[in-house]
């Protein structure tokens, strides 16, 4: 079913946010293609049906108390932020240029 | 016998345990030793990417104090463990074994941390893995491989290699896993320890790093059954902060394992996960012990569970479909590394530099193939059929289970693998998993425990055997049956046999 070219592998990079060198695209364009191959064979048992499952144990309308707890602590968190200023994360322009 | 009159380091927990509350030796002398162990021996191991003397002696120093004051104190309390570097402990690093989290110290402590602190058990450091979980053999770490303590030139087993390295290096006699395809189970198998994986919400998730968030389970693993029950019942129950962690009680893990017992189990073998593909000395070592049950009473039957040979594909979209959504967080904004903010990018270059710096090989394959199955026009093909295989696993599960108690398989197809052999090799890597993902898939409870070695390698084989949920007490019972008959035939642990490093 599979056949990924490279052009493939450069949108999937993009739509996963990792900026693939060239020589990484031709390294995994060739092993992605063998592993969709591969698991493709899922198709062969999905009658339509079978109702699909995506969690082991079934629960529905889980709820805990409503009551208030401390928040996580505001220094330990800054600590652990690449860039913080004024209070806040600092983060890299949210525009393109055009 | 005086257990000072030992090493302490050969001593398991239920050992140490007992001398501790006798008063034969201080928590402070275990803790001592253990460090001084990994001192000794972790150069070459490198099962730990981080340890904590200071914050592990005053710990045991603390429960040295409460118990000359008297304080009743935990079955475990003073013991040293060793916790997988996915699990966050306040202030500690928590790297997963990614340059993505490089240096990053979590503000707050996962459940299971709480939970071994509030049992004072002596947690010594972090131990290695593959990055975010994803391998089967250690070496996709960032920080490199851990080695297998019984030949150093080989995979301890992954994702959790550091733990189980760490055990059977007698670094520790107890440490933490999380299995999401075999990640307690298989490392124990190729290491000669123990390993459990709780059915799945046994043990809370809450502050622990996500995978593939259906199938993640935190589990026990120590050198025998007893102490593996002992730490299962100190980390397992009900969290609210965890919306999947299951609402009912503990099964009684410790009284299964000290029952030890299968008269009258029936004991499924299932066809599947044997014969080709299996080792020689691995189907060998199984057989034999298949017999060992049956010698002690056990009613040992072949089930089959037709759709196993599928669980692999579904396993290897499922998870990668989950882990590509969940790994979308990692995205240098709030926590671990940024890579290229040079005030002129924007926040989406960033986040791809970010990535592509911080991310190793597996897990681009990983994110890239999760991206794939769940894109519009692949989704039914990939994710949905694989969602299906889960029912049909998940029916052969309950098909087997209406006829026997447990089921049984050997847990890894071979013996300890050569470091570099298989790691630019996905699918060879992948089948490691072949025999433990089912359980994974259908939330089941499962244990591995050591068998022998095998003839032609010398290396030890683990024995799974596989309980319905909630029915984790069968593992034990089973398994200390297991490991008491084989112990008496051998006159030690198998772990007595691993070279003295």
């Amino acid at each position: 079913m599979a056949s990924i070219t490279r052009e493939e592998v450069e949108h999937l990079a993009r739509l996963a946010r990792l900026q693939l060198s060239d020589a990484e695209i031709d390294h995994y364009a060739g092993q992605l293609d063998v592993i969709l191959q591969s698991v493709a064979r899922v198709s062969e048992v999905a009658e339509a049906d079978i109702p699909p499952t995506s969690h082991p144990i079934p629960m529905v309308n889980v709820f805990r108390d409503d009551v208030v707890r401390p928040g996580l602590d505001r220094e330990a968190v800054a600590a652990g932020a690449p860039a913080w200023e004024d209070d806040r994360f600092r983060v890299p322009r949210i525009l393109d240029e055009e | 016998m005086a257990v000072m009159e030992h090493d302490l380091v050969r001593q398991d927990a239920a050992t140490l345990a007992r001398a501790m509350g006798d008063g034969e030796v201080s928590s402070e002398e275990v803790t001592r030793a253990h460090l001084d162990r990994i001192t000794a021996v972790d150069d070459r191991v490198h099962a730990f990417l981080h340890v904590m003397p200071e914050r592990a002696i005053a710990a045991a120093r603390d429960v040295d104090r409460r118990r000359a004051a008297g304080e009743p104190l935990g079955p475990l309390a003073g013991v040293p463990l060793a916790l997988k570097d996915v699990l966050t402990m306040e202030g500690e690093p928590t790297t997963c074994g990614s340059r993505i989290l490089e240096g990053w110290r979590p503000p707050y402590d996962s459940t299971v941390v709480e939970r071994l602190r509030s049992a004072d058990v002596i947690i010594l450091g972090k131990t290695n893995m593959d990055e975010f979980a994803m391998g089967s053999s250690t070496e996709h770490s960032a920080y490199g491989p851990t080695r297998n303590p019984w030949d150093l030139d080989r995979i301890p087993g992954g994702s959790g290699g550091g733990s189980a390295a760490a055990l059977a290096a007698f670094e520790a006699p107890l440490a933490i896993g999380t299995d999401t395809g075999g990640s307690i189970r298989q490392p124990a198998a190729v290491t000669g320890t123990v390993g459990v994986k709780p059915t799945y919400g046994g043990v809370s998730r809450y502050g622990l790093v996500a995978l593939a968030s259906s199938l993640d389970q935190a589990g026990p693993c120590a050198r025998t059954v007893l102490d593996t029950a002992l730490l299962h019942a100190a980390i397992a129950g009900h969290d609210a902060r965890d919306s999947t962690s299951i609402s009912a009680p503990v099964p009684d893990v410790v009284a299964a394992a000290r029952a030890a017992d299968v008269r009258g189990m029936r004991i499924g073998l299932v066809r599947e996960l044997s014969g080709e593909g299996y080792q020689a000395g691995v189907s060998q070592r199984f057989d034999e012990a298949v017999g060992i049950l049956t010698d002690l009473g056990a009613e040992v039957v072949e089930v089959s569970c037709p759709h196993f040979e599928y669980a692999l594909a579904a396993y290897y979209l499922i998870l990668p479909s989950e882990a590509s959504s969940n790994l979308a967080r990692f995205d240098g904004m709030r926590y671990g590394l940024r890579a290229g903010d040079d005030d002129a990018r924007s926040v989406e270059e960033v986040m791809a530099l970010t990535r592509e710096a911080g991310f190793g090989a597996e897990v681009k394959r990983r994110i890239m193939i999760g991206t794939y199955a769940l894109s519009s026009g692949y989704y039914d093909a990939y994710y949905g059929s694989a969602q299906k295989v889960r029912t049909l696993i998940t029916r052969d599960f309950e098909a087997a289970f209406d006829k026997v108690d447990v089921l049984v398989s050997p847990t890894a197809p071979t013996t300890a693998f050569r470091i570099g052999e298989k790691v630019d090799d996905p699918l060879a890597m992948y089948l490691n998993d072949i025999a433990t993902i089912p359980v994974n898939l259908a939330g089941n409870a499962a244990m591995s425990l050591p068998i022998g070695l095998a003839p032609e390698d010398g290396l030890p084989v683990g024995l799974q055997i596989m309980a319905p949920p909630l029915a984790d007490d069968r593992l034990y019972r089973a398994g200390g049956a297991l490991e008491a008959a084989l112990v008496d035939r051998w006159g030690h642990l198998l772990i007595e046999e691993a070279p003295s490093l």
